[in-house]
């Protein structure tokens, strides 16, 4: 008979040998990102509404929204059937209209280059917070892939230029001619001391507010230009038990688009730039004030009771069905419009967030060519057909975006990207949005959103926000 | 978690041909290597090497990389096969920040709060249901694989769906009772463990000491109260520190059921949470590097004293 004592031992002894078991499974928590991460390598991208005419030696009779491949190869895009290997095009559109105006860009290279193999590397999730991260592992074991999407502004410039990730294109740009297409300071966000570093894709307005038509006539309302009008207009809704506006809270960055707008309005173009780069003390009275304004729009219940666990769409979806009367978001919004009501464009009102008018918040994706890219070559290629007028009308006509060239045909534009087209080559001034990347490092992006979220979760004491943004900018704005 | 604790009694005379005859040969004089001590090292070394750098390497690794300036995709200078973070020495200037950063800090309080709760109701209720079918209830295996079950699933799972009943009763949309919800999904999960643990230290224990008590006279309550919790003290203790590393670096389930719940002042906010984002979003590495330390460390001090209660415990029992 064994003693007890050597009972409580034996059963110590299991203990032991149970926890580095547990804790290797417990260690793989920590150390691998657990969301599941959808890498889909396709050889081919699915042949969807381009029409291959002929499988004749000219691929010239291919349409795409934006032309054919013969008004491609008169843009100085020539195709190229002896060109091989490989092509890797990391991005996270997976889904919707994005994803088709990829397969678009794609299939447009592959009418062209027809003996590339391509691989669409796509990373669904989290706003491309996944993508993200499966890239920055990539860049950081010397692994990129051959184009990947990034922001332009300080997320690539910053983010890739400046740590030496990225090769110069401006070579492959002015010898076709593609770089006069794009206004200069949408070009000044993807270079860096002279260079360009990457071809815009597209642009969205970051600051745009979307209203009810119906919901504004029954109540006799019109859409806002200043804040204060905002404030009317939200205080009658309320009074008719209308959310006066849908915020997406969930989306964290839904809240601070809306803090940015109103900085915007309160402190000036001139002044958001400057704050964004740690030019600018956050302790400047236009943040607290921003910040005041925006903690009286949640105490007032101007987002309604639910806002926390609505995502931006959702959110929308309040403005479609009344519940809401008005929603402060990325003109992406209009793309959710656009497919849950045919008459969109007669149901729903946009203007340029209050105070923002003659302002642009760009945020634009882009493509450059990484260093150490495998198949360089195919790269280049393809930056040329995504610089082309053709390409820019094709991708942004599915994608819902205004072309980032302000020279091309607008005439096949719905009735928002013909307005939009003409505020963007109108603009004042250019900004940049924090949580696009194209305001300001990813780091103090994501500084600022947490105080902002935190700053509404409990709207008490706006000058101590202030203070621990202006903290948060002094250690990672430098 | 492949590990399935079978809630048996241990078959008492072979549970000591484990470790005891290494130790027996271990206290013997130096001898020239045996044949069979020499397998056994080269069966050993492997592994230990492989742990060597891989683990304890990369924890050296990532510890030198708390300490640098490290942010940022910037190329790692590199020495032979080794790879350094590409940052200057900044001493603790990571770690200071991080305990001035106002998210931080209520990451601690979150995970300290977590971790109470959670290792409280893991025991009691664990140790519950382990007294309830000690009891030799009718169909036992159908209720002890009912209750081990969740342990079975992965915390994403269980995070997913604990997130849609949660949200039905808006409990991770305020801010009072997020926290609250998401360790409820977290003791639903693990429960089953520790009731299998402790009913397999019930087992254990031989009838005839129950019945001595019995004889002189305690009652059941009195017999669990001070003949049987006193003899599994050690396989709680065991319990304790095993949930108790797994609550403190509690990610995947938060992750997936609140995210931290940014929206509601960072209430389910943990500090893995913080830590994935501050290196695969924000490129701070270095401050990333550090969160993961000062979980380490944490970590540490409830297992270290834990190791070397049970090394001395291993110790005398074969003396």
């Amino acid at each position: 008979m064994v003693s007890i004592k050597s009972r409580a031992a034996w059963i110590a002894a299991l203990g032991i040998a149970v926890l580095p078991v547990l804790s290797a499974c417990g260690g793989d928590a920590t150390a691998t990102p657990p969301p599941p991460v959808a890498t889909n390598t396709t050889a081919a991208p699915a042949a969807g509404e381009p029409t291959q005419a002929t499988g004749g030696g000219s691929a010239g009779g291919t349409t795409f929204g934006g032309g054919t491949v013969a008004d491609l190869e008169a843009e100085g895009v020539k195709g190229d059937p002896a060109a091989s290997g490989k092509f890797e095009f990391f991005s996270w559109w997976t889904a919707g209209g994005e994803a088709d105006g990829k397969n678009d860009l794609l299939n447009m290279y592959k009418a062209l280059f027809p003996n590339v193999e391509l691989i669409d590397a796509a990373v669904a999730g989290g706003g491309g917070d996944q993508a993200k991260a499966v890239l920055k592992t990539r860049m950081q074991g010397n692994d990129p892939p051959d184009t990947f999407q990034v922001h332009g502004g300080p997320e690539l410039l910053e983010g890739f230029v400046a740590p030496g990730r990225m090769e110069p294109i401006t070579g492959l740009l002015k010898d076709m001619k593609m770089d006069v297409g794009f206004p200069k300071q949408l070009l000044d966000m993807v270079s860096k001391d002279g260079e360009i570093y990457a071809v815009p894709a597209n642009v969205h307005r970051g600051n745009v507010l979307f209203y009810n038509r119906k919901v504004f006539a029954d109540n006799g309302l019109k859409a806002p230009t200043t804040w204060d009008e905002f404030a009317t207009v939200a205080d009658a809704l309320k009074a008719k038990g209308i959310t006066p506006i849908g915020v997406g809270g969930k989306d964290t960055w839904a809240v601070t688009m809306l803090f940015e707008d109103i900085l915007l309005a309160q402190g000036g173009a001139d002044k958001f730039t400057s704050l964004m780069q740690g030019k600018t003390e956050w302790t400047d009275p236009a943040v607290a004030s921003a910040l005041t304004t925006l903690g009286t729009f949640v105490t007032k219940g101007y987002f309604g009771t639910d806002f926390s666990g609505l995502t931006w769409d959702a959110a929308a979806g309040q403005v479609l069905n009344g519940k809401a009367g008005m929603t402060i978001m990325g003109d992406w919004a209009k793309g959710y419009f656009q497919a849950n009501d045919p008459k969109w464009a007669d149901n729903f009102g946009w203007e340029p967030s209050p105070g923002t008018t003659g302002i642009f918040k760009v945020i634009t994706d882009s493509f450059g060519l990484p260093k150490g890219a495998k198949n360089p070559e195919n790269t280049k290629h393809f930056l040329a057909v995504l610089a082309s007028k053709v390409g820019q009308v094709t991708f942004n006509l599915r994608k819902g975006s205004i072309p980032a060239r302000t020279d091309v045909d607008t005439s096949k534009f719905d009735v928002y990207m013909k307005d939009a087209a003409k505020d963007f080559s109108e603009a004042k001034s250019l900004v940049g949005s924090a949580p696009h990347g194209s305001a300001t490092v990813e780091a103090f992006a994501s500084a600022l959103n947490t105080a902002i979220n935190t700053f509404v979760a409990n709207p008490a004491d706006a000058a101590a926000a202030a203070t621990d943004i202006q903290s948060k900018a002094a250690d990672l704005l430098k | 978690m492949s590990n399935v604790v079978t809630p048996q009694a241990p078959s008492v005379p072979s549970a000591r041909t484990g470790p005891a005859p290494i130790a027996a040969t271990a206290r013997g004089e130096r001898k020239p290597i045996s044949r069979d001590r020499l397998t056994a090292m080269l069966m050993l070394l492997p592994s230990v090497v492989a742990i060597l750098l891989f683990v304890y390497g990369f924890i050296a690794w990532n510890a030198w990389a708390s300490l640098t300036s490290w942010r940022g995709l910037g190329f790692m200078p590199q020495f032979g096969p080794i790879r350094f973070p590409a940052g200057d020495f900044v001493g603790f200037d990571n770690y200071s920040k991080l305990f001035a950063d106002q998210r931080f800090v209520k990451d601690l309080t979150n995970n300290g709060l977590f971790t109470l709760a959670f290792l409280v109701a893991c025991t009691v209720i664990g140790l519950g249901l382990a007294i309830f079918l000690d009891q030799h209830v009718k169909g036992e295996v159908f209720f002890r694989n009912v209750f081990l079950f969740p342990m079975a699933l992965s915390f994403v799972v269980t995070g997913t769906i604990w997130r849609w009943i949660f949200l039905d009763l808006k409990w991770i949309t305020d801010k009072n009772t997020a926290l609250i919800a998401v360790i409820i999904a977290a003791v639903w999960q693990m429960t089953g463990f520790t009731m299998a643990m402790f009913l397999a230290a019930l087992r254990g224990i031989p009838d005839d000491l129950r019945e001595a008590a019995r004889v002189d006279g305690a009652t059941e309550v009195g017999i669990y109260r001070h003949v049987i919790l006193p003899l599994i003290n050690p396989i709680i203790l065991s319990a304790l520190i095993i949930l108790g590393h797994i609550s403190l670096k509690i990610f995947d389930l938060v992750y997936v059921m609140t995210g931290g719940s940014p929206t509601l002042g960072y209430a389910t906010d943990m500090p893995s949470i913080y830590m994935f984002q501050l290196a695969f979003k924000d490129d701070l590495f270095a401050r990333s590097a550090a969160i993961s330390m000062i979980m380490l460390v944490f970590v540490a001090i409830v297992i270290i004293p834990y190791l070397w209660s049970s090394y001395r415990a291993e110790k005398e029992a074969q003396v």
